[in-house]
């Protein structure tokens, strides 16, 4: 197994297989980490699956968070949004953090485990032989071949694995360029700029065009210019032009150096699938999107987070390679997700008719007033979670999910907990494998879930157990407490497979998590539903 | 009796807006300005209220200085 690719994409892979003591071989053709800020926002669902990695920690102790955006048009601000944490999840909505920085932390966890990383060594051919995958590898001592029984493509946007195995990645190309810039503020600039996103639609230091202001870690500002399709990409990577700019934003007398910059132009694609045999596509190779949003890192970290358990359990024999289809048709069904929602922003900022143009002045205009118009006003929406109504995965429930509960597919979303007396986290408990996840608010477990936890615990793939009380809880709420005794399913990866009557937000106390009977499930096709579980009422 | 609702009540925003844009793809500036005209005699025949409307063609209407 090898993966080729060393960003964010290609690590978290990585990292999931070394913690699953695989033997992880990474190629990557650069010698260094990324360089410059690139991906900037990280979610909440990348955070967590950053802790599930072992980075998590470093990610959200470094990494910025703000809550208060503001939208600014011409030369006054049009409003202010407040993204207040949602209360009762451990990690918040995201965190702005460098890329590199990301990557750092990425490779700390693992240099702690097996993982051969190889920089400078870059593939410069792929062959697929039946069931194995030849690669032909330039490194500084020359050429060597290597082969495998998969390979994981995370290789980036311009994707060489993609592109030597004559497979494309198609859709739209969006005739705009953009500047950005890493700024670092010195002395009392430092604190005049606050920790908030703002957003310019036709600022007077920049007219006919958008502006976003961003803080990164270690008081360095990301900035991105929005240029038009003439621009001069060369000319305008100058620096004493971008500072000509940056002074005309930030105002005489503010004192700064720039870190680092680049022109880009952006595509929204992507492959029409994204298994090729034994050769899996992942991030941006798979699928690209435009910036607004924060889609690309994040996606692709999620794309690592729902093959990794796959791909073991077919390894290990106990899943059919059947089962990567699942990989294909959720991670499409996100991409897709991802490329509606950025193409929409991107169209937002870049009206392409005038009637377009019209509509988004005349939104803006509303939405200095009214509340309504600034639900319309589209400069990137927050990435969330796909949840995978339609995955092969999902099966029948027993009984309808009661409203308000996610319903299968769905991430599993965090609440606070007492484990053994300490207060934690509920999706800490949900550390990666197979978990029942069973709801008793009195602590009682009726026989015939008993039973069928014991029989999930005679199946070869190894189902953990928690069991959520209420009991010793003192934050419980009531109304979105377990009235009902329920269980759910949740996949390695910590979603919704099936059945529900209440939601996880109550404050819980999970007894006994760990290691109940070791209960294992569904050997045909790891992730569809076994046995149905009662559900009494 | 009415007043004009100023709170977000579209369910899916981006949804509309997106229908919205998309419906005068193709057009000409002629076209576009005749399906917008329409789109408001459309919406203000399922409002109905007059005093309703009276605040939205003064909102519509409304200089940008807010």
């Amino acid at each position: 197994m090898i993966i080729v690719g060393a960003g964010p994409v290609g690590l978290a892979m990585a990292l999931d297989w070394a913690r699953r003591g695989r033997e992880v071989l990474v190629l990557a053709a650069g010698d260094s980490l990324s360089e410059g800020s690139r991906a900037i926002c990280f979610a909440k669902r990348t955070l967590e699956i950053c802790d599930r990695l072992g980075c998590g920690a470093p990610v959200v102790d470094k990494g910025v968070s703000w809550n208060v955006g503001k939208v600014f048009r011409d030369e006054r601000m049009l409003y202010e949004f407040n993204l207040l944490p949602e209360p009762g999840h451990e990690r918040p909505a995201f965190v702005n953090l460098q890329q590199t920085t990301l990557e750092h932390f990425q490779l700390e966890a693992l240099a702690r485990t097996g993982a051969d990383l190889r920089r400078n060594n870059r593939v410069t051919g792929v062959v697929q032989i039946r069931d194995r995958v030849a690669l032909t590898i330039q490194c500084p001592d020359g050429e060597y071949t290597l082969s495998c029984d998969w390979l994981i493509a995370c290789d980036g946007a311009g994707s060489p694995v993609r592109k030597m195995l004559g497979l494309k990645s198609e859709g739209q190309v969006f005739q705009d360029r953009f500047l950005i810039a890493d700024v670092k503020m010195h002395g009392a600039a430092a604190a005049t700029f606050r920790t908030e996103r703002w957003f310019w639609f036709d600022p007077p230091f920049h007219r006919n065009q958008s502006v976003l202001l961003h803080k990164q870690a270690d008081d360095v500002w990301r900035i991105d210019f929005q240029l038009g399709w003439q621009a001069d990409p060369d000319e305008e990577k100058k620096p004493e032009r971008v500072i000509q700019r940056i002074q005309a934003m930030l105002g005489k007398g503010v004192e700064f150096s720039l870190e680092w910059v680049s022109v880009y132009t952006f595509q929204c694609r992507r492959m029409e699938r994204f298994v090729h045999g034994r050769v899996i596509f992942a991030g941006d190779a798979a699928h690209q999107v435009s910036p607004f949003g924060a889609r690309g890192a994040n996606s692709g970290i999620q794309d690592a987070d729902n093959l990794g358990w796959k791909l073991d359990l077919i390894l290990r024999g106990l899943a059919p390679v059947e089962l990567l289809e699942s990989y294909n048709a959720e991670r499409v069904e996100a991409a897709d997700e991802n490329i509606l929602n950025s193409t929409r922003s991107t169209d937002f900022i870049t009206p392409k008719s005038d009637v377009s143009r019209t509509f988004r002045d005349a939104t803006l205009e509303l939405a200095a007033q009214y509340p309504f118009a600034r639900k319309l006003v589209n400069s990137g929406r927050l990435s969330v979670p796909t949840r995978y109504a339609d995955s092969p995965l999902n099966t029948a429930d027993a009984e309808a999910w009661a409203p308000g509960t996610p319903g299968p597919g769905s991430p599993a979303t965090d609440a606070p907990v007492l484990a053994g007396g300490k207060p934690g986290w509920l999706l800490r408990h949900l550390r990666g494998e197979f978990t029942v996840a069973v709801f008793a608010a009195g602590g009682e477990v009726p026989t015939e879930l008993a039973d069928a936890l014991r029989y999930l615990g005679s199946l070869p793939i190894v189902v953990r157990t928690v069991f959520v009380t209420r009991e010793g809880s003192r934050r419980t709420r009531p109304t979105h407490g377990c009235a009902t005794l329920t269980a759910w399913l949740l996949r390695a990866m910590r979603r919704t497979a099936r059945q529900s009557t209440c939601s996880v937000r109550t404050s819980t106390l999970p007894r006994g998590g760990g290691d109940c009977p070791r209960p294992g499930w569904g050997r045909r096709c790891a992730a569809r539903a076994g046995p149905k579980l009662p559900s009494p009422q | 009796m009415g007043a004009l609702k100023l709170e977000p009540n579209i369910v899916r925003p981006d949804d509309f807006y997106d229908a919205l844009i998309a419906l005068h793809r193709g057009l000409t500036p002629e076209q576009s300005a005749k399906v917008n005209a329409k789109l408001v005699l459309l919406l203000a025949n399922h409002v109905g209220n007059m005093e309703v409307l009276k605040q939205a063609l003064d909102a519509a209407r409304e200089p940008d200085q807010g």
